[in-house]
């Protein structure tokens, strides 16, 4: 077995047993598996050369589709609070690419921010039924039936976001390949032979966009369920800078890379807030200006030249 | 009868250069049309009308009939009219192979929209198509690496992979070295030949257009100044004066 593929077995069975070697980690690498399977919906975009600056918007629409399916349906079960939350996303990922998909680039990116916006204030201004700046709880649901309390309820939503991430990253790459995927990704190259093959660039664009979504719309509604509660801050702008920051962190294009980049930044992030308070966004902004200075493939593509350099050693030994 | 291709009355103008002035032509399955001209004289133009990509001003374009003048090149494509570019337009991240199979799922209309691309029946089709072009070898390299005259095989193997009823190629030969331009158009013909499909191209080369077109139509100033068998055509003064630059 080759080390590319040991490596990361080493680290998902280390990311596994986290509960029990370092349960102080449990929450934090939630949450950032949770940011992780979101940044995926970015990375997923960035393959057909667009950048959104405004996805949090689904994130935000998962996580308040969840609280509202709490409200109504008092004590509903996780899954009826997922399929309720990702469907939302799902819808208003429909009704808003139906309208951007049309553009590209800087319209592309604004666009998106400004529907993004566009909701954050709506969540802020009509506090009766939103619960404003406050936002809205999300009481603890319950799992299959049960009443859980606070420490399994946790570490299900772990394991949860863990398979999660594991099968939408598959799901991610697999469609990357597929040919759905593989027409998505040549808008980035040529737009005019797409249309001479007789395909509508924008129906591609849409059906990427709609993935993109669902994936931000997942990463919305376990982050919702993970912190219980749910403000308009999960659709300002800087979540979907955030968003963007970690994709270009882990890898643009990468779907390992999201995930990777998000555990990353998380960590740096906490640990950068706890011992560095006043300056930890200069620390990550740092961080970040060496990436792409010195590393603009991101953490997957240093991983890649590493592994490339460990196999160009071997196959020189033998 | 009806015509494969039909245009009637196609006008069109570019501020004050008129590019299309009352073009009406007619082509039929199986006959190869060559269009000469000089530069500007509308040529690029035609074959943009006929895909959809420019709208005339006046006229109608007509394929198997049927009226397809308000028709988007997606539509056009998928009634049967390919086009190659006179700079190829091609998937620049992907390989030779993927942009045929890509070529392939889209004519399929994703009739396997997760399946990864590696259908064995599908890729072995588009190995012959490669083969047929004389390009099984640059199979799996990225088409940005390729010669000027491998780019442009591969641009009409991706019109081609359509199963298109009629190919519009634009300049099939041009950016391709004077010494390759014959082979490259012999593998065309044969590969057009064995594809079925009937072509229409816009050439500057006199040799080529002698050599492989059944008919020549001559473009100048946005209409179609004459019309006839190579030898007819090529023979004639006012095209030797105008077009092949040689003096009667």
């Amino acid at each position: 077995m080759s080390i590319r593929i040991i490596i990361p077995i080493i680290l998902l069975t280390l990311l596994a047993l986290v509960p029990f070697l370092t349960p102080g980690l449990q929450i934090l690498l939630t949450l950032a598996l949770a940011k992780g399977i979101a940044v995926m919906g970015i990375t997923v975009l960035l393959r057909s050369g667009q950048v959104s600056f405004g996805h949090a918007l689904f994130f935000a629409v998962a996580a308040y589709g969840g609280a509202f399916t709490l409200m109504v349906i008092p004590g509903a079960d996780l899954v009826v609070v997922f399929v309720f939350g990702i469907t939302a996303a799902v819808l208003t990922g429909v009704a808003v690419g139906l309208f951007v998909a049309r553009y590209r680039f800087i319209f592309f990116a604004m666009l998106n921010l400004a529907f993004s916006m566009i909701f954050w204030s709506i969540l802020e201004k009509f506090y009766h039924y939103t619960g404003g700046a406050d936002g809205m709880r999300l009481p603890r649901p319950t799992v299959f039936g049960m009443e859980l309390e606070r420490g399994p309820y946790e570490l299900i939503m772990f394991y949860l976001a863990l398979i999660m991430a594991l099968g939408l990253g598959w799901f991610s790459m697999r469609w990357l390949e597929s040919p759905t995927g593989q027409l998505f990704r040549t808008l980035k190259t040529n737009e005019t032979r797409l249309q001479y093959l007789g395909m509508s660039p924008q129906r591609v664009m849409l059906t990427g966009y709609v993935l993109s979504a669902l994936l931000c719309g997942v990463g919305g509604i376990i982050m919702g369920l993970v912190q219980g509660v749910v403000t308009p801050e999960y659709a300002f702008w800087v979540r979907s800078g955030e968003m963007v920051f970690i994709a270009v962190l882990g890898g643009a294009g990468s779907v390992p890379g999201a995930l990777v980049g998000a555990a990353i930044y998380e960590i740096v992030r906490t640990y950068a807030s706890a011992f560095a308070g006043d300056i930890w966004q200069m620390v990550l902004g740092t961080f970040l200006l060496i990436i792409i200075l010195f590393a603009p493939g991101g953490i997957a593509g240093i991983y890649n030249s590493v592994m490339d350099r460990i196999a160009g050693k071997k196959e020189d030994g033998e | 009868m009806t015509h494969l291709l039909e245009t009637k009355g196609l006008e069109i103008r570019f501020g004050g250069v008129v590019a299309a002035d009352n073009i009406s032509i007619q082509i039929d399955a199986g006959k190869n049309l060559a269009i000469i001209g000089p530069n500007g004289a509308g040529k690029t133009t035609f074959l943009n009308i006929c895909t959809g990509w420019l709208k005339p001003a006046k006229g109608k374009v007509y394929f198997e009939g049927r009226d397809v003048t308000p028709l988007s090149p997606r539509q056009i494509t998928r009634r049967g009219v390919a086009r190659a570019f006179q700079i190829p337009q091609l998937f620049t991240e992907h390989t030779a192979l993927e942009n045929l199979l890509i070529a392939v799922a889209a004519r399929d209309r994703l009739k396997n929209p997760i399946r990864a691309l590696n259908d064995v029946q599908q890729r072995a089709e588009m190995m012959h198509l490669l083969d047929m072009i004389s390009c099984t070898d640059v199979a799996h390299r990225q088409v940005d690496e390729l010669s000027e005259g491998q780019r442009k095989l591969i641009d009409i193997a991706v019109a081609l992979a359509l199963k298109p009823k009629l190919l519009l190629m634009d300049e099939p030969t041009s950016g391709v070295a004077s010494s390759e331009k014959f082979g490259v158009m012999e593998i065309l013909d044969k590969a057009l030949a064995e594809a079925e499909v009937t072509a229409v191209f816009v050439e500057h080369d006199m040799g080529i257009v002698e050599k492989y077109a059944d008919e020549v139509a001559v473009w100048n100033m946005g209409k179609i100044e004459m019309r006839g068998t190579p030898e007819e055509v090529l023979a004639h003064p006012d095209v030797i004066r105008d077009v092949i630059g040689e003096v009667a």
